[in-house]
Parts: structure tokens; C-alpha cells; sequence
């Protein structure tokens, strides 16, 4: 089923929304959660069918953001389709004029009611995702800074010093055969790794996060080493007893050396958005090795890894209750766990002023924001709560 | 290799609990497939390696073997795995993943009783280990009937193939039917336990496969929901279904003779019995969840009188599904005489405090109304009715259903008004399914038996105590319906089995559910 809807606004799409289950003359919910898209006119084709794609696996509220131009009257237009290859319902949000700047009020009523949120930037993804207005929406902040066209490296690194728990990076995820593969090297060949190599096209930011990753492990120093590619061509394991190689020159079937065995092929396909997608969206809570992985490739790059420690600590918490200080005003529970969320993330500001000092680096304006973030958030909830 | 089984294996830096994308693949290894021409082995073992592969969850180097009475070269046998991998694979067929795969592929032709051609399998085996990598690690898939077990199984004793070197491992994979009655299962396990030790042993049954039994334990133990109401205070009843729309196929030569109690009751119905009823084990590990399991067996009480509290039954031709189908007695090869029982029902007790008095009833029958299989735990009704008789007129059980298969899962079912002025009351459906991950994309019931065979992770696979245990149950059952003599009470193809099995719980005051 297929709707369009011009002018219109979040309870209008609602409403339909529940009409449309109605008629389908099942009008019990099977989804388990939202995801959010955030796109453009140029790409939601894509991102969406892979979104549907994904909610076979997990049925989810597809939330498709396109913002258009911030000039002109504002204006939401909405397309919702139901079924067609998903499972779940689909809405495409058209936001322009003033509206794009407040997309969060469109998406807000549209969630799920409790359950997760996952928002994923498919293309250009904001430099600190968790401060961002549909981005604070969410468990989980999916961006994926392969798909900018340049300065992918520099971009990684950007989000890696922004880092907080619930985000990842499809650039992670694009590594997991490779892991599982070095892992299983390892489950073979228990040997002590004393140094290694990772050869990948110049700009391929989930080379660096490999490397990034065995460096963080293993606790050797891996050279990052360029080469034609496609993606990443090459993992070299130095030990004593010899090397232990992936290698994958083809982008498609990888030779695979261990020491005192005999070379085998191992298919090691580069896996499609949707795969990736549903396998991040497998596990909600933060991804710990990330973090680690993230903080290391901060550290290799001479910078001051993003405060996670202590952000970690929420993570004990459920995942609505560190979310916002706006929730725990909503549900009048303010007092421990508000002083629990601002907890860490006073301190995230002081140690990123503290950087800022050393590095004087873009973390300073991004301290700023933050503040100015949670001031704005809590001036709406004490809106909200009043009315 | 520096012979890694004798490496006491430091912790791999690169794992960590955390790191939950990480797959598990299987240490180097292969598999050795005897009775590779079967149907099992085609439309379902050879796909579900490929889809293995094809998700990375092989270990580099992973061979397959083939050992069958055929007079066909290595080639040969790659395409007739190829073309079983085309039709049944359900993941994309990709060439690296089937090159990668095919460069393993040996075949070796052979009897059972062949000398020659077990030497010829041990000397594939070691030449994998050395062109290969496989390390001495071979798992054997016994795809034949039973009957050629103690051969085969003799055999690889007698070749040394049953003993790894340097800390290897060798695993034995046998498929149901594991015996026909206690004393058979008894000397099947004494034949296997020779040669190989328990743990070793892998009894598949793919009906539990391993999506199935977690959901069960994560419905009982995960939610607060459920577990109050548990227990024999607020449940009526337990009725566990799996029927089948198809009849008995190809199975003929297998089938005479076996039956359905034999053929399903005794394993998949009663393993999801104790899955239901069992107590919360202390931990998920092999060892306490076949604890819990057991002593659910073990206080299984049967009826007093066998004629009442059980039924069985012989389709007959009719009309299934919009087609005119044969009856049992006229598929090929039954012979006109045959009393095999199509259709089973029995109804059981369980002598624990939990359960005193709730009845389990198991049914499984052949060309039924349709495929599926199910657990109802259905609840009494209320104790008091605040409404006028008229109002709850039709309203019947709540009712907790586990729909194992073919939409898994979870049906509560309750009153609720009918919109409108009048006070009425009726059964409404609270739905719940798993995803489309079910049929698209989580792995198989095979994928995952075959991968917990290669990582040797045996916690649900049945022991040969439950296999036991179970035909201890079974037995009497058996015996008694032999003693009588009677033929089984004919259905109707695509109905829901004889009158016997509706009379069976209406003497009880109960009805079966139409799954």
C-alpha cells in the first residue's frame, strides 16, 4: 500500500498510518523498532530499499528524513508504504523551509512507543552524531564515513573524537569477516604477534580502524601501508615461527597463510549495506571494542582520545534514561539519575576543554554545542513538563 | 603446524566476551559424509555446508568427503554437490564461496564393508590433513540407516579412523531413529559408545534445532510473564502438535514397520515436552539443561488404561489440500496389510509438584490439515465469571502458543469484548512473530547443528540417557498396541486424524485446537 501526503503534519501521519494497519486487517504491531534514515533526494532510494531489506530481520518503523531547502514556508510531505518487500511500514519525511532545522518534531511523535531508536546517516553524517537533533533520539547512531566522497580519513577521526556509547561506524562493521578470519588465524596458530601490516587503498577508513583494532589487541605497532586495492588488500601477522597472511587482491577471494600449513582460499566478499546494516543493528547496547578501537586510532593519531571511560558508566542505566535530561524531567524522576547523566558529561566537557588547550582543535566548538545542547534540551522539557 | 592440539591454547588476544560480531568459526576440520546419495544428504546437508561458507562460519581449509557405492571420480561428486547447492542452498550462490569449498571436496567409493575403500578414506583423510590443513579433525556423518551403523562404525575402528592424533578430535554424527524400542536403542548406543566417547556423539534432531529450543528457554526463563503462571495451578493442559500435510513420500522402505510414535513422538515430541515442563536449570551449559530435562522424563507417568488415553491412525485416500492424494495402505511399496500407525496420540502425566494432574497431550500425524507444529499450554478457565451466562458463551481458554514452526512465534490467546453495546465476550489472537529472519536469513536448523557438531558444543543435542529414557516412555505404549492388534482407525487424508483421538480428550472434558 502506498500513500502520499502533502502539507501535512506528525498526527496526520499517524493517524494514517493506523488506518492503513487497519485496513490490512491486522492491526496488531509486529515491529520491534525504529529506524531512522537520514537522507537525501539523491539517495533514499537506496538507503531505504536497504532499510527495507533489513526489516525482515528486524520489522521496524522505517523514518526516511529528507531535508530540503531551508528557504520558503515550511512544509512536511510524507509518502508511507506498507509492505512491498519489508516488513513494517515505511514513511518518507519531505521537510522544507524553517522545518528543516526541526526535524526532530516530526520524527519525535513517529517513534515506536518504547522501544529502540536506531538513526543511520547512509551519506554525510553530522561530526558528532550524539549531539545531533535526531541523533539524541536515538540507542544507537549508525554513520558510515566510507560513503563521503573526500577527506574520509580526516572524518573518521572526527567521529572517533566524538565518540559516544551507541555509536558506530558501518566502516567497523565492513571489517567483521576480516576479524573473525584473523581471529580464527590466531585460534590456529596460538603465537605471539610481534609486529604486523595492513595494506588497503589510500583512502580506506576501515584499514585504519583494522589497524587500529590489532594495534589495541595485540599491542604492537601495525604499519598501515597503501595499496591499489579494491578496499583493503592485505593483513600481515608477524610471529616467530613466520608470518600469518590474509590476503585478497581481488576484493572477493582471499588466500589464507598460517604458518606450517598449506595456503587455503577463503571467500571474503565485500557484503552489501543491507547485510551491514542488519548485523549493527543485531546488538542495541554500545559496542565496547569500538570504543577501544576508536580511542586507539585517536591515540595513533596523536590526539586525545574521547572520555569514554566515564561516559561508560551510564551505560548501566536503561538506554531512555541516559539519553536526555528531558526524559527524566518528563518522567519526574529527576534527582539521581538526571545527576548520574550530567555526571559524565560535565567531566566530557572539561577533559575535551582540557584537549582543546594542547591540540586547540574543532573538540572546542564541539564542547560548546554540547552545552548548548542540553541547555536547549532542558528548556524544552521544562516547556513540555509545565504544559 | 607445530601440532596444535598439543599448544595449550593462550587466550586469543583478538577475542573478547565483548566483542559480540565476532562469529565463532570452527578450528580447522572436515567432514566425512557417508550415504552422500541420500535425500538428507542432498537437499540438506550439502546445502546447509554451502551456507556455512557462504557466511564465513567454515574454517579455512574445511573438506568434505563423500563415501557412497558409486563409481565416481572426485569431480563427479563436486557436481553433484554443485547441482544440490544450486536447488536447495538458501543463501546466494557465489562461485569464489564454491570454489573455495570445492577445492575440499573428496570422494571415495566404497561397501561398508569394503576394506580397500576405508583404507582409501584414511589415506584421504590424511592427505587433506597435509594439503589441506585439516589437523587430524574429521567429523562423520552417518546419513545411512541403522542397520549399517555397527559396519560403518566398525569399520572406522578397525581403520583407526576413530582416534584422533595429538589431541585432535573425532565426532560421530548419527541421525534419528536412534533404535526402534529401548533394548534396540541400548545396543545401538553400546556399538557407538564403543568406538567413541559420549561426548563425542552428536544425535541430531533437527526439529530441535537450536533457534527453536532458545526461544522456548528465553519465553520461559527470560520474562516474569510467565513463570507464575507455570505450573499446574493455572494450567489445564498442555497439547504439543507437529503435523505434516505430506505423506510418506519416498520413505516407504524406512516407514513400514516404524510408525509415527517411533517415528516422531518419541524424539521431537518428547524432547519439546521436557523443554516445556522442565524447572529452570541453573545454567544454560550442556550438563544442566540435560539435567532438568531428564528428570522431567524420568517422572513421566503413563495412563492407567492405554485404549482410552491413546489413539492411532492410518490415513486414507482423499482429498488434501485441493488434491485427491493416495491412501497409506496403497503408496508404493506398503504392502495392503500394513498396520503402521500414520497418526499418534498419547496423553501423559508428569509426577512433579509443578504439574501433578495437567495432562500432555503429543500428537503427530501424516497428511493433516496442514504443516505445522506447535506447543499450547492452555490455561483453566476463571475461577468466577462476573458476567451473565450469555456474555461468556464464547469464550474459551486463554491459551499460550509456541509456534515452533512453519511461522515461529508466539500466540497468546484471550477474551476480549466484542465492540458494541451488548456485553459480549470472545477469544481474540495476540500475535507475535519472529521477523522474516526465519526464512531469510538466520541460519538453518542444519547450519547450526552442523557448525555445533564442528565446534563441539553438544548442549542440545540429545544423550543417549534421554534417548533411553524416552523409550521408556514409548515402550509400553508400543507393546500395548501390538498386544491388541487392532488396525489403526482410519482418516481421511487432509483431516485432523481419527474420531479415536477427539474421543480421546472429550472423555475428558477437552477438545484438541485446530492448529
Amino acid at each position: 500500500m502506498a500513500l502520499e501526503m502533502t502539507g501535512t503534519n506528525a498526527s496526520k501521519i499517524a493517524a494514517a498510518l493506523l488506518e492503513a494497519r487497519r485496513q490490512a486487517g491486522s492491526p496488531s504491531m509486529g515491529m520491534v523498532m525504529t529506524l531512522v534514515v537520514v537522507t537525501d533526494e539523491g539517495d533514499h532510494y537506496d538507503s531505504l530499499r536497504a532499510a527495507r531489506a533489513v526489516s525482515r530481520e528486524h520489522p521496524s518503523r522505517i523514518l526516511g528524513v529528507i531535508r530540503r531547502s531551508g528557504r520558503g514556508a515550511a512544509n512536511l510531505d510524507a509518502e508511507i508504504k506498507i509492505g512491498d518487500g519489508g516488513s513494517g511500514e515505511q514513511v518518507l519525511l519531505r521537510m522544507t523551509g524553517e522545518l528543516t532545522k526541526h526535524p526532530e518534531s516530526v520524527v519525535l511523535p513517529l517513534l515506536l512507543p518504547d522501544s529502540p531508536v536506531v538513526v543511520w546517516w547512509p551519506g554525510k553524517a553530522p561530526d558528532d552524531p550524539a549531539r545531533d537533533a535526531l541523533g539524541a533520539l536515538a540507542q544507537r547512531r549508525i554513520t558510515d564515513m566510507a560513503a563521503i566522497s573526500r577527506g574520509r580519513a580526516h572524518a573518521l577521526l572526527q567521529q572517533a573524537l566524538n565518540y559516544e556509547p551507541g555509536n558506530t561506524d558501518l566502516t567497523w562493521t565492513r571489517l567483521t569477516p576480516w576479524r573473525a578470519l584473523l581471529a580464527a588465524a590466531l585460534d590456529q596458530y596460538p603465537a605471539k604477534v610481534t609486529g604486523g601490516e595492513v595494506a588497503a587503498e589510500g583512502s580506506n577508513p576501515s584499514a585504519d580502524l583494522l589497524a587500529a583494532w590489532l594495534c589495541d589487541r595485540l599491542g604492537v605497532d601495525i604499519e598501515r601501508t597503501r595499496s591499489k586495492g579494491p578496499g583493503i588488500t592485505s593483513v600481515r601477522l608477524a610471529t616467530g615461527g613466520g608470518d600469518i597472511e590474509i590476503s585478497r587482491p581481488d576484493g572477493v577471494l582471499a588466500r589464507f597463510s598460517i604458518p606450517n600449513a598449506p595456503e587455503r582460499p577463503v571467500a571474503l566478499k565485500r557484503r552489501l549495506t543491507a547485510e551491514l546494516l542488519a548485523e549493527d543493528m543485531r546488538r542495541l547496547d554500545p559496542d565496547d571494542i569500538y570504543a577501544d578501537t576508536v580511542k586507539r586510532l585517536c591515540r595513533l593519531a596523536g590526539r586525545r582520545p574521547p572520555n569514554i571511560e566515564e561516559t561508560l558508566s551510564t551505560k548501566q542505566d536503561p538506554p531512555q534514561s541516559r539519553r536526555t535530561p528531558r526524559d527524566t524531567a518528563k518522567t519526574g524522576k529527576p534527582a539521581k539519575i538526571a545527576a548520574k547523566t550530567a555526571g559524565p558529561r560535565k567531566s566530557a566537557t572539561k577533559a575535551a576543554k582540557k584537549g582543546t588547550k594542547k591540540t586547540g582543535t574543532p573538540t572546542a566548538a564541539h564542547s560548546r554545542t554540547r552545552t548548548s545542547t542540553t541547555k536547549k534540551a532542558a528548556r524544552k522539557s521544562t516547556r513540555k513538563s509545565t504544559r | 603446524m607445530t601440532s596444535p592440539g598439543t599448544v595449550v591454547p593462550d587466550p586469543n588476544p583478538l577475542r573478547d566476551d565483548q566483542d559480540r560480531r565476532l562469529p565463532q568459526i570452527a578450528g580447522p576440520c572436515g567432514m566425512v559424509i557417508f550415504g552422500v546419495t541420500g535425500d538428507l544428504s542432498r537437499k540438506k546437508l550439502m546445502p546447509a555446508i554451502y551456507d556455512l561458507a557462504n557466511r564465513g562460519l567454515l574454517p579455512p581449509g574445511f573438506s568434505l568427503v563423500g563415501f557412497a557405492r558409486r563409481d565416481w571420480a572426485h569431480q563427479d561428486f563436486a557436481s553433484i554437490v554443485h547441482d544440490a547447492v544450486k536447488e536447495y542452498a538458501r543463501t546466494e550462490y557465489r562461485d569464489e564461496v564454491w570454489n573455495q569449498l570445492a577445492e575440499g571436496f573428496r570422494f571415495v567409493p566404497g561397501d561398508f564393508a569394503d576394506d580397500v575403500a576405508f583404507d582409501q578414506l584414511r589415506t584421504t583423510i590424511e592427505d587433506l590433513d597435509r594439503e589441506r590443513g585439516t589437523a587430524g579433525n574429521h567429523a562423520f556423518y552417518l546419513s545411512v540407516p541403522p542397520k549399517f551403523f555397527p559396519d560403518v562404525i566398525g569399520q572406522l575402528k578397525e581403520h583407526g579412523l576413530a582416534d584422533g592424533q595429538h589431541g585432535s578430535w573425532r565426532r560421530v554424527v548419527v541421525e534419528k531413529p536412534f533404535g526402534h524400542d529401548l533394548k534396540s536403542a541400548q545396543e545401538l548406543n553400546a556399538i557407538v559408545s564403543q568406538v567413541f566417547a559420549p561426548e563425542s556423539v552428536f544425535r541430531i534432531d533437527h526439529y530441535l534445532g537450536k533457534e527453536t529450543v532458545q526461544n522456548i528457554l528465553a519465553l520461559r526463563f527470560a520474562n516474569q510473564l510467565f513463570e507464575p503462571v507455570w505450573n499446574s495451578h493455572y494450567v489445564d493442559h498442555v497439547q504439543i502438535t507437529m503435523a505434516e500435510d505430506i505423506g510418506i513420500g519416498g520413505r516407504a522402505g524406512y516407514y513400514d514397520g516404524i510408525g509415527a510414535a517411533r517415528d516422531v513422538i518419541q524424539n521431537h515430541l518428547l524432547q519439546l515436552m521436557a523443554l516445556i515442563a522442565m524447572e529452570e536449570p541453573t545454567s544454560f551449559d550442556a550438563h544442566n539443561l540435560r539435567t532438568e530435562k531428564q528428570k522431567i522424563l524420568r517422572s513421566v507417568k503413563l495412563p492407567d488404561d492405554l485404549d482410552l488415553h491413546t489413539s492411532r491412525g492410518q490415513y486414507v485416500a482423499g482429498w488434501a489440500g485441493g488434491e485427491k492424494v493416495k491412501g497409506f495402505t496403497d503408496e508404493d511399496d506398503i504392502p495392503k496389510s500394513s498396520t503402521t500407525e500414520t497418526f499418534a496420540a498419547i496423553a501423559l502425566e508428569i509426577d512433579t509438584r509443578r504439574w501433578a494432574g495437567v495432562p500432555f497431550y503429543l500428537r503427530h500425524g501424516k497428511r493433516l490439515g496442514r504443516r505445522v507444529t506447535e506447543v499450547a499450554v492452555v490455561f483453566k478457565r476463571a475461577p468466577h465469571l462476573p458476567f451473565t451466562q450469555t456474555a461468556t458463551e464464547e469464550l474459551g481458554h486463554n491459551a499460550l502458543v509456541i509456534r515452533v514452526q512453519p511461522d515461529e512465534g508466539v500466540t497468546v490467546r484471550f477474551g476480549s469484548k466484542v465492540p458494541g453495546t451488548a456485553m459480549e465476550l470472545r477469544d481474540v489472537n495476540m500475535d507475535f512473530a519472529y521477523g522474516g529472519a526465519f526464512v531469510e536469513s538466520s541460519p538453518e536448523a542444519y547450519e547450526r547443528l552442523i557448525l555445533d557438531v564442528l565446534l563441539g558444543e553438544p548442549p542440545l543435542f540429545p544423550q543417549h540417557e534421554e534417548v533411553e529414557l524416552s523409550w521408556r516412555i514409548l515402550d509400553p505404549i508400543l507393546e500395548h498396541w501390538e498386544s491388541v492388534g487392532k488396525k489403526p482407525d482410519p482418516y481421511s487424508a487432509g483431516t485432523w486424524g481419527p474420531t479415536s483421538a477427539d474421543e480421546m480428550l472429550a472423555r475428558q472434558g477437552r477438545n484438541w485446537r485446530r492448529p
